[in-house]
């Protein structure tokens, strides 16, 4: 019978070292993403037991995201409390539990966690593990002013779209705001209703929604036109009468509107979608698509924050985006229409790039990292993505758009003792009485401080009377304060 | 000597264990780790004492490396809960009277040989009185309940199981290896010699379908298996009960919920992951949790506010899980290979005996153990369906525990008698 006892030693020291392996398998192969699945518990219990790092407004003492200690069990647990509730709920975002985390909570989270790669924070962070201690992240500092943004929410209230403003010298992205906003404390506890929140309050339209940008493009025509020498403001183009016939289709302007001969500059004040229209065929779809890719248009926003947050702005069809040289009519992309779809960020960049003398600048909502102790780990410095055109270029193109607010489409954005240079945008949406109204502003013209893009959608009103009143309101509330604060 | 000795040291790395638990749940040294340590020492100092009068030429090892195990699992329950452990420490000193009581009362196996019959129907019985009266606790009938304290006959039954089939095939061994007469080219025996065993083979089916059991019944039907295979060294009887097994569990399968169920839970346990697929989702996190050195004994979260444990029956069949969450693979490599090393004494202690019945016995005791552990672990870690067995002297749980030292004390009569005649 030995050698039958034999094989059974055999057999179960096999069946043993397939245990062994298998056991292997979980804790070596399948442990990280085990470890990351929501439904671990683990994850769930040690994130809450981070102290998270404290989220602050640009002035770097008014707090936009606070821990809530609380014990139990001998354990120290910290729930996340945000002290403006709606108002900073999408461009700071939440951090839940088991919901996930977006917008700044999401895109700093390794140094709100302190599991970022600074050698100091590394140091410390092993030396509070080790003893016990809690682990403390790092605070960030954002761009945000808390002015401004109050200005966005208050014009935005019952109103549907988004609101984004710009630091045109630096990209420092100074308000962000989505109507309907939500509480981010709310998403741990409600999350699928707010998922089913008519008016889908979750999404940040100022970064993810994707509108036909209207008559706004026109600066982008404008900018081209006159970059590439093809015109001046003062050049004359016929705007033969109130309609013109591009691809057999009659091309209109505004209402009754009906033009002769005009200056680009009366051209952009009037917004004249017949002039544009022979100035984007004139301009051709490669010069036209050249000038959009300077100023951000077809790539992923170039702002540190979720990428599924965020939709690149440009041509779209069902859905997919077309790339540059797809066939389009590019009368009608001149104007604004065709198969165009921007979001807020993207118009504000426009904006803020024509305000700061043609040079783009990244877009930036982090100004600085500071450990506990106080103890910088990250600055921000303004970083140039690219001359979108000639510093004389956009001097032109601002000139004509302080025309616009003066006297033209968007005199509701002025502001007394302040110069803004805008421009107004209402595209209709085939559903009379419902557009989506534009208004792209900066100011003052002479030093711009702040670029500002606001979209209001489902409205019967036109960008120059629903719009631009909430960016000039945007405008005065950030000079108002201060620029310095 | 050699068993004083290696006792002392299980002694010092209970010591350990206890130790850092404790660290780790009030940051400090308490005097209650070393006194943890300290009566379990004691306790199986005097089990030592007992075994040197009792059977002077045992194996030295079987009782440490049992004890080793013990206080693996203890350490690991009181981390879990202390109220638990001080139960599970009161099992162990009843299973460790028990484990005494054999070795004086019984003295030599080999007096169990006449009443096979007698063992065998007693643990149909026990099963039998559990299929009609048992308490039902998620969804198997496993217990039966005497005024406050619940008992797991299938822990017994186990053992009388063995002990019938080491007498059952000694006497039979001879005529299940000859042919009696040839089907297809395959020699079989005569049909009267395979009915008792048949009969087992349906009661460990019959153990499956009426008492949703899976775990026992695979333990039961391989036992069976095994030792008929040792008896006879004919592959046939294997390959034959396999295929009974298969097709018994085909219908079971089909007509018994909780087993497709089980099923289903181990193809997919993501498909339900908070009900069905909870318990194996939560172990198999804890497990990955671990790591290669584990978070360390006390260290890993294990247990939630109002002491509501992470993973379901975590000190039972969750035991391997919280255990190699903490200590990491080398822990549970660790624990793995004492059970090994267990098996390695105990077919040791069969090969080097020089009968029949005590060949069976020592061979069926340590192959139910090793099988034992091998379901619980593979269940756990989702190799195998999992069944609700206990992990043999690690898990939390009394009949369990004394079960396990009364085969403990079998096999060290079986060792006892098979050094004193070499």
């Amino acid at each position: 019978m030995n050698r039958q006892i034999a094989s059974l030693f055999r057999l179960s020291a096999v069946a043993f070292a397939v245990l062994i392996t298998f056991t292997a398998y979980w804790q070596i192969w399948a442990a990280d993403s085990l470890a990351t699945r929501r439904d671990n518990a683990r994850l769930v219990y040690r994130q809450l037991q981070i102290r998270r790092g404290l989220i602050y407004a640009a002035n770097g003492h008014t707090v936009l995201a606070a821990n809530h200690e609380r014990h139990r069990n001998g354990l120290k647990l910290f729930l996340r409390r945000y002290p403006f509730g709606p108002l900073f709920a999408h461009a700071v975002g939440y951090n839940t539990v088991g919901n996930g985390r977006t917008g700044v909570e999401l895109a700093e989270n390794d140094y709100l966690t302190a599991s970022n790669n600074d050698l100091a924070t590394v140091v410390s962070r092993i030396g509070s593990e080790l003893q016990g201690e809690t682990v403390t992240g790092d605070n960030v500092v954002t761009s945000l002013s808390v002015a401004a943004q109050r200005a966005a929410a208050t014009g935005m209230q019952g109103k549907v779209g988004a609101v984004v403003a710009i630091e045109p010298a630096t990209g420092r992205v100074l308000a962000m705001y989505s109507s309907p906003s939500f509480s981010p404390e709310e998403v741990g506890r409600n999350f699928p209703k707010l998922l089913r929140t008519p008016g889908a309050p979750l999404l940040n339209r100022a970064t993810q929604g994707l509108y036909a940008p209207g008559s706004t493009f026109k600066t982008v025509t404008a900018a081209a036109a006159l970059d590439t020498h093809l015109l001046t403001p003062d050049s004359i183009i016929d705007a033969k009468g109130h309609c013109i016939t591009v691809q057999g289709l009659p091309l209109c302007n505004a209402g009754t509107e009906s033009f002769g001969p005009i200056t680009l500059t009366d051209a952009l004040t009037n917004s004249v979608n017949t002039v544009f229209a022979q100035i984007g065929q004139r301009l051709g779809q490669n010069r036209l698509e050249e000038y959009m890719t300077r100023f951000g248009f077809f790539a992923e926003p170039p702002l540190t924050y979720p990428s599924d947050e965020m939709n690149p702005s440009g041509l779209y069809h069902n859905g997919h985006q077309l790339k540059p040289g797809a066939p389009v009519d590019v009368a009608r992309v001149a104007i604004g229409q065709e198969r165009l779809a921007v979001t807020p960020l993207q118009m504000a960049e426009v904006a803020a790039t024509i305000g700061n003398g043609g040079e783009r600048m990244r877009p930036t909502l982090v100004d600085r990292v500071l450990s506990p102790s106080g103890r910088r780990v990250y600055t921000q410095r303004p970083e140039s993505l690219e001359r979108v055109m000639s510093p004389q270029s956009a001097q032109d193109l601002t000139g004509m758009m302080q025309n616009v607010v003066d006297e033209g489409t968007g005199t509701a954005a002025r502001l007394n003792g302040l110069t803004v240079a805008g421009k107004t945008g209402t595209a209709e949406t085939g559903v009379t009485g419902v557009n989506t109204a534009w208004f792209i502003a900066f100011a003052p013209v002479t030093d711009p401080k702040i670029a500002v893009a606001v979209v209001v959608e489902h409205t019967p009103l036109f960008g120059g009377q629903v719009s631009a009143p909430i960016a000039a309101s945007v405008i005065e509330a950030y000079l108002g304060q201060g620029v310095a604060q | 000597m050699r068993e004083l000795w290696n006792l002392g040291w299980v002694g010092g790395l209970t010591a350990i264990g206890f130790l850092s638990v404790y660290t780790a749940r009030q940051n400090e040294i308490s005097s209650a780790s070393l006194t943890y340590a300290g009566v379990f020492l004691a306790v199986f100092g005097l089990a030592h004492i007992g075994v040197r009068a009792g059977l002077p030429n045992a194996d030295p090892w079987l009782l440490p490396l049992a004890a080793l195990l013990c206080a693996l699992g203890l350490t690991e329950i009181y981390r879990l809960s202390p109220t638990l452990a001080r139960d599970q420490s009161v099992w162990v000193v009843i299973g460790l009277l028990g484990f005494l009581a054999m070795i004086f009362l019984v003295r030599d196996h080999r007096r169990l040989e006449p009443y096979t019959y007698l063992l065998a129907t007693t643990a149909v019985v026990l099963l039998g009185i559990t299929m009609v009266v048992g308490t039902t606790v998620n969804g198997a009938k496993l217990w039966l309940r005497f005024g406050g304290v619940q008992v797991q006959p299938g822990e017994f039954a186990k053992l009388l199981l063995v002990v019938f089939l080491a007498s059952y095939l000694r006497e039979h061994r001879e005529v299940l290896t000859m042919a009696h007469r040839r089907i297809l080219g395959v020699g079989l025996p005569a049909a009267r010699h395979l009915g008792p065993l048949a009969l087992m083979a349906g009661i460990s089916l019959g153990v499956l379908a009426v008492m949703n059991d899976l775990g026992t019944a695979l333990l039961l039907f391989g036992i069976y298996l095994a030792m008929i295979y040792v008896a006879t060294g004919r592959h046939l009887y294997t390959v034959l009960g396999l295929g009974l097994f298969v097709a018994g569990s085909w219908f079971v399968y089909h007509s018994v919920g909780h087993v497709q169920e089980r099923f289903h839970v181990w193809i997919d346990p993501w498909a339900h992951p908070h009900t069905t697929g909870y318990q194996i989702i939560q172990s198999i996190e804890a497990i990955a949790d671990g790591g290669v050195f584990g978070t360390g004994l006390g260290r890993s979260l294990q247990v939630l506010n109002h002491g509501q444990t992470i993973i379901p029956a975590v000190q039972t069949d969750g035991i391997y899980a919280a255990w190699a969450d903490e200590t990491g693979l080398a822990g549970a490599a660790g624990l793995l290979l004492i059970y090994l090393l267990f098996c390695y004494r105990g077919f040791k202690i069969a090969a080097i005996a020089d009968d029949g019945f005590s060949k069976l016995l020592a061979c069926g005791l340590t192959f139910a153990f090793a099988l034992q552990a091998f379901l619980i672990v593979g269940g756990i870690i989702r190799l195998i369906p999992l069944t609700g067995i206990t992990l043999p002297f690690v898990s939390y749980g009394g009949s369990s525990i004394v079960s396990n030292f009364v085969m403990l004390a079998l096999l060290l009569m079986v060792s006892n008698r098979a050094v004193e005649r070499a």
